[in-house]
This record gives structure tokens, C-alpha cells and sequence, in this order.
């Protein structure tokens, strides 16, 4: 199957020389929901300004739903909508004029259903007559999104959506990006909340210093890379981790009733049963035993921070 | 050709100008007023006729012309100018409309408000002078072509403008005093010979004298030349823009 956006050999050099892409390979696929990851200032935002014509390539090759986006500019956009990560509105405008603005913008005739359902699927119906500057900043991003959804993208670029909003506008819009991704929306998403993309995601690329250094379906991620801990509660309290134990990736909590090995969720079976059986052959007793794996974010620091190559 | 995108933007622009009506037509209609009032009555009444024309009726091109130039510039200016300074202009970007598209909706939209107001200020100036138009389809030519060329100039004003002040300096610094000189309040055969060669370096003379030319059949140089000066500039103005979204300056990193 073609995907729906594909980048080959992207890079993108401002004027002054930095290096804001690197060379950036990518393939997402129809309807799938796709986690941006990196850090601040590691391209997240220059690649999707990219992808939908707002900044110019250097080199590379784009595709949006298998046109090219330079050569067949007005196809490929047509297909994209986007939610800014800044909230940059008309504030004199009503919100149904906004809206329909953009429906119009993106080449599309008026359909005043469609932008009641949008307005209705966002909580924004009862505002469409109230100019943009009376929004609560919650209320300018369903905004941002209402207009993006206006023209039917069948891609949609959500670049940090739900920074700063509260908890309860967070599980709307997690709500309503699964509701798209029922109508076979392709989705990329780029977020600082791991919790975010671990709730929504269905493959994750990690970005930093301007380069993909993974991608991977979450799952698979989460059980390649996440570590595992294991806590063993004590009987007794320990002084020091026991000698037959110090070649283990073992520590002892400071109180000494806690033993603690962390373990590659790969390696799980072969590594938590060799420590039970020493334990148990150096008489070691324990109450109670529980197992913790790690979280996407604990994943993601440990990515971004690795040293980069070369 | 992305019809309901030149649509949006055109209506979107048009609507800021019913918003604003205040700035964008009564403001304009009353300076010129002012003018009729002191220029063409108060001292009017005391000057010769010009070409066998009164002073006041003679002044109604010039200050028609004065405001299109104006308010040309400043609605085209502030249309483009408005997005790129809240951000807006990322949908403009990002949106399948070529660049054609876009200079057809702002620059249509300012063009268009210029001339309802340049017809305006004709309509309120009927109310102090007396004047006839002698060729009204040449008169309303040179008003929409003058309107389109300054409309243009603005969009890359607009572009250019990093802030407020540049936005506002090159109609103040530039525009304001070319008009001034350019015979809006005489004809340029009442200046000593160095400065009647001076001011056809000045690009405004040739508007104000086609225009005048449209009303009375009287001008300073020959309606040939504005025709063609008018037209230059149209299409430097047309370069400019074209050089604009090809190189994305200022609008595309």
C-alpha cells in the first residue's frame, strides 16, 4: 500500500548554514496515528512546515497522499490539514466565519453542514457568532483544529495540540483524533506529553538534532527498549547487596529492606529466575515481590540523551 | 484555478473593510472634504482658473488621485501585512492557492475598496464643485488602473514591512509628498523650468495629468505618456510580486 506521507533524503539548511533536517527518511501510512517525538529545537516543527508548504525544502522529496508537494502542490495540500502549534487567529472574526474561511481557502464549496458538525464535534457550536477574541485559549485551539478539519483532510498535522490545555480538553482531543482515525484520517502528531502519544499512538519516530534515530511501532518500542524492574520486599533487613549477587544489575534500597533489579523486558524470564534461585540458595527470604515497566518518557530521555554519532 | 480560495480571501478582506468603515471610507471621504473645503472654496474662490478650468473643479482629479494612491497602498498593505504579524498567514501558506490566487484576492479586494472610495470622494466632491467628466470610461480606466498598480505596490509594502513603522514610512515618507508635488494643486507649467523637468522624474505627475485629462481633456504631458508610465509601473509592481513568491522572501523561510 502507498503510504499517505512519504519523505525521502529531506534536509533543510536556513540561511546562516544551521542544519535543521538531516537527511530524513519516512514513510506513514493511511490512517494510522503517528507520535512526532525530540526535544525542543530538534526539527519537529520545521519538518511539518515542510511537508505542508509553509517553509521551503533545500533537497529531498515529499509526498503527501502520493502527490509531490512542490510539483503538485495544489493536490497534496488539498489533502492536509493543520493545527499550528501556536494559536494564531483573526480575533475580530466570528468563528463560523473563520471556519468557512479555510473550507474556501483549501478550494472547497461552502457546506454549512459540515461546518455545524465540525462545530458541534469541538463544543464550539454555541460560540459560532462570537468573535474569535472572546475565546478562552481552550476554545481558540478546538478553533484551530475546527478550521483544519473544515476542508475533509484525510491528513492532519497536529503539532503539539494540547499544550496547555487542561486535563478534560486533553481527553476531548484524544477523543476525537480516535473518532478521525474511524474515518481513516491519517494522523501526525507531535506532542512533549509522552503520556500522549503512549494513549493515542500507533508508531513512533523519535527526532533529535535534526535526524530520525527511530522509528518503531509503539509497542514493539516500548518492549525493545523499556526496562523492567523488578522490587523484591525483603524479610530481612540487608547492610550491603550480597556478594553473590554484585555481577547482577543489582541495588539496595537505603532503608536495606529492598532489593532492586532492573532487566531488559528481552531478557525478562531467563535473568528474574536466576535471581530468585540464588536468592533462595544464599537463603535470602521475601515478603512480597512486584514488577514495574518503564514508561515512554523514561524511553525517550534515555534516547535524546544518548550521545549523537559521529 | 482555485476559485473558492481567491473567494475567501476577497470576501475576508472585504469584510474587514465593512468593520472598519470608520478608517476605511469616512476617514478618507473627510480629509477630502477639508480639502475641498479650504483649497477649493476658501482660497479657491480667490485663484484664476487654470486652463480655462476653476480652481476648484481643477483640484478633483488630483485629490481623488490622492487618496486612491493612499488608501491603495494602506489596504493592500495592511491585507498582507495583517496575517504575517499574527501569524495567520501560515493557512495562506499552506493552503493549495498559487501565488496568482493570492495577489488576486488581497490585491483585488484593496483595489476594489480604492475604487468605491475614489468613487465616493467624486460623488461628495459634486456637493461643493461643480465639474463634468469628459471621458468617463477613461476616467474610470485610469481610477482601476491606478488602484490596481497602487494596490500592488502596497502588497509588497506589506511583504517588505517587518513592523508598524516601515508599514507606515514609505506612504508618509514617499507617497504623501510625490502626490503633493505632483500637480495635485496645479498644473506643473506654473513651476520655473527646472522644476517643470524635475517633477517628470516624479511618477505621480503622470497619474494626476491622465486623470485630469479624463475629466477636463487638459494635462500636462500627453495622455499617451501617462497611459504608459501608469502601465510601467504596473508592471514593475507585477515583477516585484512575481520575484517575491519566487524567491518566498519574506513569507517563506
Amino acid at each position: 500500500m502507498q503510504p499517505d506521507i512519504s519523505v525521502k533524503n529531506l534536509n533543510k539548511v536556513y540561511e546562516g548554514g544551521f542544519q535543521a533536517l538531516k537527511n530524513i527518511n519516512l514513510e506513514i501510512n493511511r490512517g494510522e496515528i503517528f507520535a512526532l517525538l525530540g526535544p525542543n529545537g530538534a526539527g519537529k516543527t520545521t519538518m511539518i512546515s515542510i511537508i505542508c508548504g509553509i517553509t521551503n525544502m533545500s533537497s529531498g522529496e515529499v509526498q503527501a497522499a502520493g502527490y509531490d508537494i512542490v510539483k503538485d502542490y495544489r493536490r497534496a495540500r488539498e489533502t492536509i490539514g493543520l493545527v499550528p502549534q501556536e494559536l494564531n487567529t483573526d480575533s475580530f472574526e466570528t468563528v463560523w466565519n473563520a471556519v468557512s474561511f479555510s473550507r474556501g481557502l483549501f478550494g472547497k464549496a461552502p457546506n454549512p453542514a459540515h461546518i455545524e458538525k465540525v462545530l458541534k464535534d469541538l463544543s464550539l457550536w454555541d460560540k459560532r457568532n462570537n468573535r474569535i477574541m472572546t475565546l478562552s485559549g481552550g476554545m481558540k485551539r478546538r478553533l484551530m483544529i475546527a478550521k483544519a478539519l473544515s476542508h475533509e483532510p484525510r491528513i492532519l498535522f497536529l503539532d503539539e495540540p494540547t499544550a496547555g490545555v487542561d486535563v478534560e480538553l486533553r481527553r476531548d482531543m484524544w477523543e476525537m483524533v480516535r473518532k478521525l482515525r474511524e474515518d481513516e484520517v491519517t494522523i501526525i502528531l507531535t506532542t512533549h506529553y509522552i503520556e500522549e502519544a503512549e494513549e493515542m499512538a500507533d508508531r513512533i519516530g523519535v527526532i533529535r538534532q535534526g535526524e530520525i534515530i527511530l522509528v518503531e511501532d509503539k509497542t514493539q518500542l516500548m518492549s525493545k527498549l523499556g526496562k523492567k524492574e523488578l522490587r523484591l520486599q525483603l524479610q530481612n533487613k540487608l547492610d550491603k547487596v550480597p556478594g553473590e549477587l554484585v555481577l547482577e544489575p543489582v541495588e539496595l534500597s537505603e532503608d536495606g529492606y529492598e532489593l532492586i533489579y532492573t532487566f531488559d523486558s528481552q531478557q525478562e524470564q531467563a535473568g528474574v529466575a536466576r535471581l530468585l534461585r540464588t536468592l533462595g540458595d544464599i537463603g535470602i527470604d521475601y515478603r512480597d515481590l512486584r514488577t514495574r515497566e518503564s514508561s515512554l518518557e523514561e524511553i525517550f530521555v534515555g534516547l535524546v540523551h544518548e550521545p549523537a554519532e559521529g | 484555478m482555485n476559485f473558492y480560495g481567491v473567494k475567501a480571501i476577497y470576501n475576508f478582506e472585504m469584510s474587514r473593510m465593512r468593520r472598519t468603515l470608520m478608517q476605511s471610507v469616512l476617514s478618507p471621504v473627510i480629509s477630502t472634504c477639508l480639502y475641498f473645503v479650504v483649497f477649493g472654496s476658501a482660497i479657491g474662490s480667490r485663484m484664476g482658473d487654470i486652463d480655462n478650468i476653476a480652481y476648484g473643479a481643477y483640484i478633483i482629479p488630483g485629490l481623488v488621485m490622492l487618496s486612491l494612491l493612499m488608501q491603495s497602498i494602506s489596504n493592500a498593505s495592511f491585507g498582507i501585512y495583517m496575517p504575517k504579524f499574527s501569524g495567520t498567514i501560515y493557512e495562506v501558506l499552506s493552503a493549495p492557492v498559487s501565488y496568482v490566487e493570492v495577489v488576486l484576492g488581497y490585491v483585488g479586494a484593496a483595489a476594489t475598496k480604492s475604487v468605491i472610495l475614489g468613487l465616493i470622494i467624486l460623488a461628495t466632491a459634486r456637493l461643493f464643485v461643480d465639474y463634468s467628466i469628459l471621458h468617463p470610461f477613461w476616467m474610470f480606466s485610469f481610477l482601476v488602473l491606478t488602484a490596481v498598480t497602487f494596490s500592488l505596490f502596497g502588497f509588497i509594502i506589506g511583504i517588505w514591512a517587518d513592523g508598524f513603522e516601515k508599514l507606515q514610512i514609505v506612504p508618509m515618507m514617499i507617497v504623501t509628498p510625490l502626490t503633493f508635488l505632483g500637480g495635485t494643486f496645479y498644473s506643473i507649467d506654473m513651476l520655473p523650468e527646472i522644476w517643470q523637468t524635475i517633477s517628470l522624474f516624479n511618477p505621480v505627475v503622470y497619474l494626476i495629468s491622465g486623470f485630469r485629462w479624463a475629466f477636463y481633456g487638459v494635462s500636462d504631458v500627453h495622455i499617451g505618456i501617462s497611459v504608459g508610465m501608469t502601465l510601467l509601473f504596473l508592471g514593475a509592481c507585477m515583477s516585484g510580486i512575481w520575484w517575491i513568491f519566487k524567491t518566498g522572501y519574506r513569507l517563506r523561510s
